[in-house]
């Protein structure tokens, strides 16, 4: 599972909707078993349409769950109007090798408020629920 | 001033042709008028803006061939000629292809000539290009379209009954039939969508680059392929995991998308229940692209218990002291689901994500008895736009294409309502008899 998917992910019971604390998942860093792709490629408009779809606190915290503690505190600003700067496109690199390169294979994720445990196998995410919690 | 382009469009899915090129120029905002278009025949020939405009508009089609530069049309070669030499942009187009580099080629819609094409190509002369012929690498390509009328059913034309001529603006993605082609993918299943139909999904539902896209039934994600395939951000998801994990570390999804070369564009298929949504409520998804499921190769189902008094305490249930539920290998229960059901969520789902403009197109299926209805979910926020049918012997599919339009909107409604009349899958497996 791609780092960046856990930006989408929120708990799948729908009771923990009415908490803000049903995203981002806590991931399980000693667990996680990450592993690199870097065959893909980077682009750079590709990663621009990303940065506006991004919750950047959500990508602090689930970096900060896997020992990354090196992101600057607050969404970067990219200057689409022209041309990115130097300085944009190293913060896109490095965004690109976190989000698109970086997945989990093995790991679990965990919902703030239920505290339901979810698993990731063999690079997926299972989001499926007991009866209890469906 | 406005220009004149022909199209030459293939003559198969005419149900569909229409809806691809309306959204392919809706999608390129560009103002066509659809008013000389006819089904039946693969020319139409329309005013543009500009050369550019003419290749936005149908470098994504699937069902079309190529847009041509307009130069002329006759019933034969001599009128055709004589059509040429008398347009009023025949002396600028002359002059401004003087010294280009160029190749002639001929296209033939049923039928082919045994003409000497040497002699059709030389009776071009009075054009008078000074440019260097270049079969390799032209910088302009001029082509003779011919329509011919089939002698019988299987016996093909031989003398053209129609003629255009044009300089070659635009191929279409007509390649990326072969390329999406079902028999040269790795991991495919019973449920997997053909390419060429996928791809023209992905184009009236107009997934566009740098969007994202979900289809949430994605079984062996045919419909995630084209999404990667026109640029988009791709995410799947399915409550069956066999289906998402596919048949092995060589076989399966990504392994798809790797073979395609697409790979930073697929995000992740999740093992999910679609009413148990996952997927953070901000998201905006631009565009949901699916084939539900219709009971036919697999059921319907959902998270839950059948009978839910067998269930009560077994939360409690500990193994080796964990929670039996809690476990990596827990595999939860589902109970059946109806179809009404389910696409009343597709509907709701797709009202409450989707940008306004964004599409939600789905395939139905119907058999095609004449005396039941098919009655096509509707709902208040979302106009149904496009509704095209591919006919079978003894069953039909469509494709619904709807436009989330937002609760300003107040369209006709029929969620909640029972609309199916007839179980499919029990009409599909008495073979609609
Ligand atoms: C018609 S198939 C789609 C096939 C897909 N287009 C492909 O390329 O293989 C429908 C899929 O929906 C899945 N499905 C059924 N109920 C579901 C649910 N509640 N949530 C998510 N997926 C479901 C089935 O497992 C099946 O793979």
């Amino acid at each position: 599972m791609k780092i960046l998917t856990t930006n989408f992910l929120k708990c799948a019971v729908k009771a923990c909707d009415k908490s803000n604390d049903n995203f981002p998942l806590r991931y399980s860093g000693s667990e996680c078993e990450l592993v690199q792709d870097p065959s893909i490629e980077f682009n750079e408009e590709f990663m621009t349409n990303i940065m506006d779809r991004i919750d950047w606190d959500a990508v602090l915290s689930v970096a900060g769950d896997l020992g990354n503690t090196n992101l600057p505190s607050t969404k970067p600003l990219l200057n689409t109007a022209e041309q990115l700067s130097e300085d944009d496109l190293a913060v896109l690199r490095d965004l690109h090798v976190l989000l698109v390169q970086t997945s989990i294979k093995e790991g679990t994720m965990t919902c703030r408020n239920c505290g339901h445990v979810y698993y990731i196998k063999n690079s997926i995410p299972n989001l499926l629920l007991p009866p209890h919690l469906a | 001033m406005k220009k004149k382009y022909l199209v030459y469009m293939v003559q198969v899915h005419s149900n569909f042709r229409r809806a691809e090129l309306e959204s392919l120029a809706d999608l390129y905002q560009l103002e066509i008028d659809f008013s000389s278009y006819r089904d039946d025949s693969p020319f139409f020939v329309v005013e543009l803006e500009d050369d550019k405009a003419a290749s936005d508009w149908i470098k994504r089609s699937i069902l079309s061939r190529a847009i041509y530069e307009y130069w002329g049309e006759g019933d034969n070669l001599h009128e055709l000629h004589e059509s040429i030499r008398g347009q009023p942009f025949y002396e600028k187009y002359k002059s401004d292809n003087r010294t280009k580099t160029f190749k002639f080629e001929f296209e033939s819609y049923r039928g082919s000539s045994k003409a000497n094409r040497v002699k059709q190509i030389e009776s071009f002369s009075y054009v008078e290009f000074q440019g260097k012929i270049d079969m390799k690498r032209p910088q302009e390509i001029f082509t003779v379209i011919e329509e011919y009328e089939p002698i019988s059913d299987n016996l093909p034309g031989t003398v053209p009954i129609k003629l255009f001529f044009g300089r070659l603006i635009q191929c279409s993605d007509r390649a990326a039939v072969e390329k999406y082609d079902l028999k040269k993918r790795p991991y495919k299943g019973t449920t997997s969508f053909e390419a060429e139909l996928s791809l023209v999904s992905a184009n009236i539902a107009q997934v566009k680059p740098g969007s994202i896209m979900y289809d949430p039934f994605s079984g062996t994600g045919s419909f995630l392929c084209s999404g990667g395939h026109y640029g988009a951000l791709v995410i799947g998801s399915d409550i069956d995991g066999r289906m998402i994990r596919g048949k092995g570390a060589q076989h399966n999804i990504s392994t798809n998308f790797e073979m395609y070369g697409d790979s930073a564009r697929f995000l992740n298929v999740l093992t999910m229940d679609f009413t148990h949504n996952a997927l953070r409520r901000t998201l905006v998804i631009d565009t949901i692209l699916c084939d539900p499921p219709y009971g036919i190769r697999e059921g319907i189902k959902v998270l839950g218990a059948k009978n839910p008094e067998r269930f009560i305490g077994k939360e409690n249930v500990e193994i080796d002291g964990t929670k039996a539920f809690a476990r990596r290998d827990y595999i939860p229960t589902k109970k059946p689901y109806s179809l009404d059901a389910l696409l009343d969520d597709l509907l709701q789902y797709a009202s409450e994500r989707l940008p306004v403009g964004g599409r939600l197109a789905f395939w139905m299926p119907t058999a095609n008895d004449e005396n039941i209805e098919t009655i096509v979910p509707l709902h208040s926020n979302l106009e149904l736009r496009y509704n095209c049918v591919q006919e079978f012997n003894k069953w039909s599919r469509r494709l619904l294409v709807y436009i989330n339009r937002g609760s300003e909107y107040s369209g006709n409604e029929n969620i909640g309502q029972k609309r199916s009349q007839a179980n499919f899958r029990d009409r599909y497996f008495s073979h609609f008899n």
